[in-house]
């Protein structure tokens, strides 16, 4: 059984359908690719799934519990976990606060926080050095570590990533996701958003390509990275991919 | 000298009620960008409980400390349980409305419970026991501090350093300082949203209530009408602090209550409110943050 498992997913904005019907699946210990252009409906999946939107139609379980219709912060609860869009980190507060957010859930037990945030410090050491620093102080690269910490330190089984490597250089992209490919190393379920398709068929088990609202191809990563349309369509040639990494970097 | 430091006691106790009723502003206004108006009236509020229960009950009569514990919590709960009436039907409905349909809301409310409070407790002025603390003092230098100033001064210095040890060092006060920042993303930690909102109208309303059974004590008079002008008074306080900042609550609040001293000292009593809302008027114009300025971001 699936640890999550989404089926035939509606989603709408006012009047407006941003997900037709979306199936996926994830197992403990895989990394799920989901690709897609600008605007094809990834951040809404995952915001559906994490309860911050409510679906139309459709079903969502996670360990075989439905999570439609429940609470966004019940659903954390539930073994899911969202590093949304931009990071969203609590930039007033500091790395250490933003990590106790994230153990929220278990706060009235300061053993298993603690035991957490040493497992989050070793993924991620320069957090442990930054610890008592504002949030809003670190670089893009530390927020995204620290995304990534707060999240884990609620435990999940299902771990959701929404473009962790956006705005980052190639060597951090290529190192989050590296971390990214541990973490379900012990067995979580992960959830991968990326735009950079080729750097996340590369880590991914399965993938998932979703064009306005709908899945339209799926498959093993390695080959979906073979595949002639998604070649064209996504990875753009490697030469050109890697130009547009090195551009990103200056900026 | 010797009126200056005077003046300056006098500020300093008033400006700390000020400053427990800005605080109620600024918590709830971080968390939802709403300004509850009705926060002087949850201070006129809890000083009719606390005198219900001083007088009508006869709590006078018991042992001081007794009493005044009474006297503080009861209406702390209270008016607690009012302003959670108010969250619940008033502005929860309006939450996702427009900014000024919440504003109205929250000035109706004012008014629902100045009437309220005059159809429970009357029109006329009530008067709070007039020596529910020994009326003398003690002298520092040549400034005299009488026990009421001591005893109000220190209530209203532990509830400030409890709110701000609570937000500081707690995680559900790190909670609240979350919201201020992104719902969503607290909703993702597994936060609550709507039980933290709570919990900041809980607190604003058990502050404002200690301000107003402090007032009580403090002038004795009191009546349904004077939590308007302690609102706006209070209310300039938190925008002088920059509203969503609970130090410059703090600040705010205590300056507030030097400046109206000092004019009422130096000028005349009926300068006050003219040079309070000179200041409310010059800040909002020339830096709307307040003197702590930055911070509270944009809601998302
Ligand atoms: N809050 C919103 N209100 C209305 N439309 C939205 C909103 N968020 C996203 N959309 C629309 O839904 C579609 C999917 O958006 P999104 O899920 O953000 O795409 P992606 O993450 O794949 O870039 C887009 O057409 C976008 O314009
Ligand atoms: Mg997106």
């Amino acid at each position: 059984m699936a640890m999550l498992e989404v089926t035939d997913l509606h989603v709408y904005y006012g009047n407006i359908e941003a997900l037709k019907g979306i199936s996926l699946e994830a197992d403990p210990g895989q990394i799920v690719a989901i690709l897609g252009s600008n605007g094809a409906g990834k951040t809404t999946t995952l915001r559906a799934i994490s309860g911050l939107l409510r679906p139309r139609s459709g079903s969502i379980k996670c360990a075989g519990k439905s999570l439609v219709g429940v609470d966004a912060h019940v659903i954390v609860g539930m073994g899911l976990s969202h590093v949304p869009e931009g990071r969203r980190i609590f930039n007033i507060l500091t790395v250490d606060e933003n990590l106790n957010l994230g153990g929220y859930l278990v706060r009235s037990q300061p053993r298993l926080i603690k035991e957490r945030k040493a497992g989050v410090f070793k993924l991620f050491p320069r957090l442990a050095e930054r610890r008592m620093q504002l949030a809003g102080t670190l670089s893009g690269g530390e927020q995204q570590m620290l995304a990534i910490g707060r999240a884990l330190m609620s435990d999940p089984k299902v771990l959701m990533l929404d473009e962790p490597s956006l705005g980052l250089s190639p060597i951090l992209a290529r190192s989050v996701l590296r971390t990214v490919r541990e973490i379900a190393g012990r067995g979580t379920a992960v959830l991968l958003v990326e735009q950079n398709a080729r750097q996340a068929l590369a880590i991914a088990d399965k993938a998932y390509v979703i064009e306005v609202g709908r899945v339209v191809l799926q498959g093993e990563a390695a080959t979906l990275a073979s595949d002639e349309r998604v070649q064209r369509a996504y990875l753009g040639g490697f030469e050109a991919v890697g130009t547009q990494a090195e551009l990103g970097k200056n900026n | 000298m010797g009126p200056f430091l005077e003046y300056t006691v006098i500020g300093l106790t008033v400006g700390s009620f000020y400053a427990l009723v800005a605080l109620g502003y600024t918590i709830v206004y971080g968390i939802l960008r709403l300004i509850n108006f009705a926060q002087g009236d949850l201070s006129m509020v809890g000083a009719f409980l606390g005198w219900t229960l001083l007088v009508s009950f006869g709590l006078e009569h018991l042992p001081i400390y007794l009493a005044l514990v009474v006297a503080f919590v009861v209406p702390m709960l209270g008016t607690a349980a009012v302003n959670l009436g108010i969250l619940q039907f008033a502005y929860k409905p309006l939450l996702k409305r427009s900014l000024l349909a919440i504003l109205i809301t929250a000035l109706g409310m004012s008014i629902f419970l100045q009437n309220s409070a005059q159809l429970i407790w009357g029109g006329a002025i009530q008067a709070y026991p007039p020596n529910l603390l020994p009326s003398s003092g003690i002298f520092i230098g040549d400034v005299h501090l009488t026990y009421v100033q001591i005893g109000l001064v220190v209530i209203s210095l532990l509830l400030m350093g409890g709110l701000v040890a609570f937000v500081q060092s707690t995680t559900l006060g790190t909670a609240m300082r979350a919201l201020a920042v992104d719902h969503d993303a607290a909703r993702l930690m597994g936060i609550n949203v709507d039980q933290v909102i709570r919990l900041a109208f809980v607190l604003g309303a058990m502050l404002a209530a200690a301000s107003g059974v402090m007032l009580g004590i403090y002038y004795v008079q009191i009546q349904f009408t004077m939590g308007f002008l302690l609102g706006l008074r209070a209310f300039t306080a938190a925008v002088l602090g920059g509203i969503g900042n609970i130090p410059g609550a703090m600040a705010g609040g205590m300056l507030i209550g030097l400046l109206e001293a000092y004019t009422t000292g130096y000028l005349s009593g009926k300068w006050e409110d003219v040079l309070v809302f000179g200041v409310l008027i010059t800040v909002l114009v020339v830096k709307p943050t307040g003197i702590f300025g930055e911070r509270v971001a944009e809601r998302m």
